[in-house]
C-alpha cells in the first residue's frame, strides 16, 4: 500500500521555484495496478520518484506499507529501496553486462550468496520468458526484451511494490501489449502493487484497475478506471478519454440536424459492463415502431468490462420513440440527445418510475 | 651514426621504464581524482562543493604548466620523494604530476558519458555510492577508459623526451644530445622512428582492447 498525505514538492532553481506537486493526497491499495496519467510536466514522474525516495517531498509524507522512507537512516533507506522495484522507459540496463549479470545486480549489491543468485536469476528470467537470452548483452536484444530484463531485474529481490516509469512509451503497440500482459502476470502471481505513470491512455485501459489524472502538479481526478473513463469530470480527463473512446459527434450529424427536412433525432448511447453484451439495439428495432440507423459505433474493453459508445439516428412517431428510449434506459444505457446547438443531457427515469408513467 | 646500438637499447629501456612507472602512479592519481571530480559535482551521488571547488582548480593549474617548467619547478619536491633530483627515477616524479591531472580529466569525461539513467536505476536498487562507482560507473565507462589510458600513455612517451633536462635519459634525450646537438641526423631519424613505432603499437593495442570490450 502506498499513501500520499498532503505531499508537495518544490524544485528550487537559480531564480525561480517550480512547484512540481501540490497537496497530493492519494492511496494506492495493496494489489492495485494503479495508473497515473497526465501530460508531460504534470508532475507524475516526480510523484513516482517520491515513492522510492529518488526525490524527497518538500512537505507532507509518503508511506510505503505504512513506512515513511524519508524518516529512515541512509542504511535503512537502502534496505527499504530494495523492496521497491522500478522499471524505466529507456530500461537503463548496463550495456557492459550480460542479461544474467544485469538481473543479478540487485542481489549482488546485497551480498547474496552466489548459488542463491544463480537460482533466483534463472527463476526470474524464466518468469519473464527470457531464459534463452541469459548470456546475451542488452544491445543484442529488442526493446521488448530489454524491458523484460528490466522487469526481471526489478523482481529479483521480491519487491512488494513495482514502479513503472513510462515503461512502454518507447515500445511499439504490439510489444506494449505483451509487456502489459507480463505486468498483469506479475501482479497476479506475486500480488505486487504496481504504480505506473504514463501519458498513454491505452496502457491505463489495458491493465489498470484504478487511475489518477494529474494536471499541473495536482491530482484532478481519481477513481476506478471505469468511473473516470465513462464519466470524466475535467477537460484533461475528457481529452485523455477521447484518445481511446471516440465519442465526439461527427460534423455531418450537426449539418443534418440543422437542415429543415431532417425528421430523425440523434442519440448517443453509452453501454456499460453487461448491457453492451445485450442486443439492445436490435430489440428496440423489433419491439417498437422506430427506424434505427447506426451512425457511429465503438466498443472497447476497460479492464475486463466492455464499454460501448453508439451514435444512433431514430425515426418514428413521438410516442414510439419515447417508449423505445424508456426501454433502453431500463437496460441501463446512458443516453444523451444530440441537438443542433450541441449535446444536451437527457436522463431517463429508472424502471420503477417508468412503469408508473407508462402504466 | 655516432651512437652505438647499446646506447639506443639502453635509451629504449629508459623510456619504457619511465613510461610504465609514471603510467602506473599517474593512473592511480588520475582515476582517483577523476572519480572524485565526477561524484562531488553538483547533483551527483556524493555532491560536495568544497572538495570539488578545491580539486577542480588544482587540476587546472597542473594542466596549464608546461611540462618542461614543471620538471624544474618541483625539483625540491622530487628530491624529497626519491632522494635525488637527477636521473631516470627523478624524472618519474614530474611525469606523474604531469600525467595524473591530465588523466583525471579524461577519466572525468569518460564517467560523465555514462547515462544518468544508469545511476538512477542504481539508486533505485539501493546501491551505496561506492557500489554505484564500482558496479555501475566504472564498468559502463570501461571501454572509454581504455582509450583514455592509451592517450595518456602516448602523451607520456612524448613527455619523456623532455626528461633529458634532468638527466632522465630515454630516446628523446638521445635524439637531442647526440642527434640535435651534434648534428647527427641519422640518430634523430632512428630515435624518431622508434618513437613512432612505439606510439603506433600502443594505439593499436588500445584500440584492440577497446573493441574487444565493446564487442564490435
Amino acid at each position: 500500500m502506498i499513501q500520499f498525505h498532503d505531499v508537495s514538492k518544490l524544485f528550487t532553481g537559480k531564480n525561480k521555484e517550480v512547484v512540481a506537486l501540490k497537496n497530493v493526497d492519494l492511496t494506492i491499495n495493496e494489489g492495485d495496478i494503479f495508473g497515473v496519467i497526465g501530460f508531460s510536466g504534470a508532475g507524475k514522474s516526480t510523484l513516482l520518484r517520491l515513492v522510492n525516495l529518488l526525490e524527497r517531498p518538500t512537505s507532507g509524507e509518503v508511506l510505503v506499507n505504512g513506512e515513511n522512507l524519508a524518516a529512515l537512516s541512509k542504511k535503512q533507506l537502502r534496505t527499504a529501496q530494495k523492496k521497491i522495484g522500478m522499471i524505466f522507459q529507456h530500461f537503463h540496463l548496463l550495456n557492459s553486462k550480460t542479461v544474467f549479470d544485469n538481473v543479478a545486480m540487485p542481489l549482488l549489491l546485497s551480498n547474496v550468496k552466489k548459488s542463491e543468485i544463480e537460482k533466483r536469476v534463472k527463476e526470474t528470467l524464466e518468469f519473464v520468458g527470457l531464459s534463452e537470452k541469459v548470456d546475451s548483452y542488452p544491445d543484442q536484444l529488442s526493446g521488448g526484451q530489454k524491458q523484460r530484463v528490466g522487469i526481471a531485474r526489478a523482481l529479483v529481490t521480491n519487491p512488494s511494490v513495482l514502479l513503472c516509469d513510462e515503461a512502454t512509451s518507447a515500445l511499439d503497440p504490439q510489444t506494449t501489449i505483451s509487456i502489459l500482459n507480463l505486468l498483469k502476470k506479475v501482479n497476479a502471481a506475486y500480488n505486487i502493487t504496481i504504480l505506473m505513470i504514463t501519458h498513454e491512455m491505452e496502457v491505463i485501459k489495458e491493465i489498470c484497475n484504478r487511475v489518477a489524472v494529474m494536471e499541473e502538479g495536482e491530482v484532478v481526478e481519481t477513481g476506478t478506471v471505469l468511473d473516470v473513463f465513462t464519466n470524466p469530470q475535467t477537460k484533461t480527463t475528457y481529452n485523455f478519454v477521447k484518445s481511446i473512446i471516440r465519442d465526439g459527434i461527427p460534423k455531418y450529424v450537426y449539418k443534418d440536424l440543422a437542415s429543415e427536412e431532417y425528421k430523425g433525432r440523434v442519440f448517443q448511447f453509452k453501454f456499460l459492463g453487461v448491457s453492451s453484451g445485450k442486443p439492445v439495439i436490435s430489440q428496440i428495432a423489433k419491439q417498437f415502431n422506430v427506424e434505427v440507423n447506426v451512425l457511429l459505433a465503438n466498443v472497447i474493453e476497460l479492464g475486463d468490462i466492455p464499454f460501448g459508445n453508439l451514435l444512433l439516428e431514430l425515426t418514428g412517431s413521438q410516442h414510439e420513440m419515447e417508449r423505445a428510449l424508456q426501454f433502453a434506459a431500463d437496460q441501463e444505457v446512458m443516453m444523451k440527445e444530440v441537438t443542433k446547438d450541441g449535446s444536451r443531457i437527457r436522463y431517463y427515469p429508472k424502471r420503477n418510475l417508468g412503469n408508473v408513467v407508462h402504466g | 651514426m655516432e651512437v652505438g646500438l647499446d646506447i639506443i637499447l639502453n635509451a629504449t629501456w629508459e623510456t619504457l621504464y619511465m613510461v610504465s612507472v609514471a603510467l602506473f602512479f599517474g593512473s592511480i592519481i588520475g582515476i582517483f581524482l577523476g572519480i572524485t571530480l565526477v561524484v562531488t559535482r553538483k547533483g551527483h551521488i556524493l555532491e560536495n562543493k568544497i572538495i570539488f571547488s578545491i580539486l577542480n582548480p588544482i587540476v587546472n593549474i597542473f594542466r596549464s604548466i608546461p611540462f618542461i617548467i614543471l620538471l624544474v619547478a618541483i625539483i625540491p619536491f622530487t628530491r624529497l620523494i626519491v632522494g635525488t633530483s637527477i636521473g631516470t627515477s627523478a624524472a618519474i616524479v614530474p611525469l606523474v604530476l604531469h600525467i595524473g591531472p591530465y588523466f583525471s580529466r579524461l577519466v572525468e569525461n569518460s564517467l560523465l558519458e555514462v547515462d544518468e539513467g544508469i545511476i538512477e536505476a542504481a539508486k533505485a536498487m539501493g546501491a551505496t555510492p561506492l557500489q554505484i562507482i564500482r558496479r555501475f560507473l566504472l564498468p559502463e565507462a570501461f571501454a572509454s577508459l581504455i582509450l583514455s589510458v592509451t592517450t595518456v600513455t602516448i602523451s607520456l612517451v612524448g613527455a619523456t623526451a623532455m626528461a633529458g633536462a634532468v638527466g632522465g635519459g630515454g630516446l628523446g634525450d638521445v635524439a637531442i644530445t647526440y642527434g640535435y646537438q651534434r648534428f647527427d641526423s641519422l640518430t634523430i631519424l632512428v630515435t624518431v622512428i622508434l618513437l613512432v613505432a612505439f606510439v603506433q603499437v600502443l594505439q593499436s593495442i588500445g584500440n584492440t582492447f577497446e573493441r574487444k570490450i565493446r564487442r564490435v
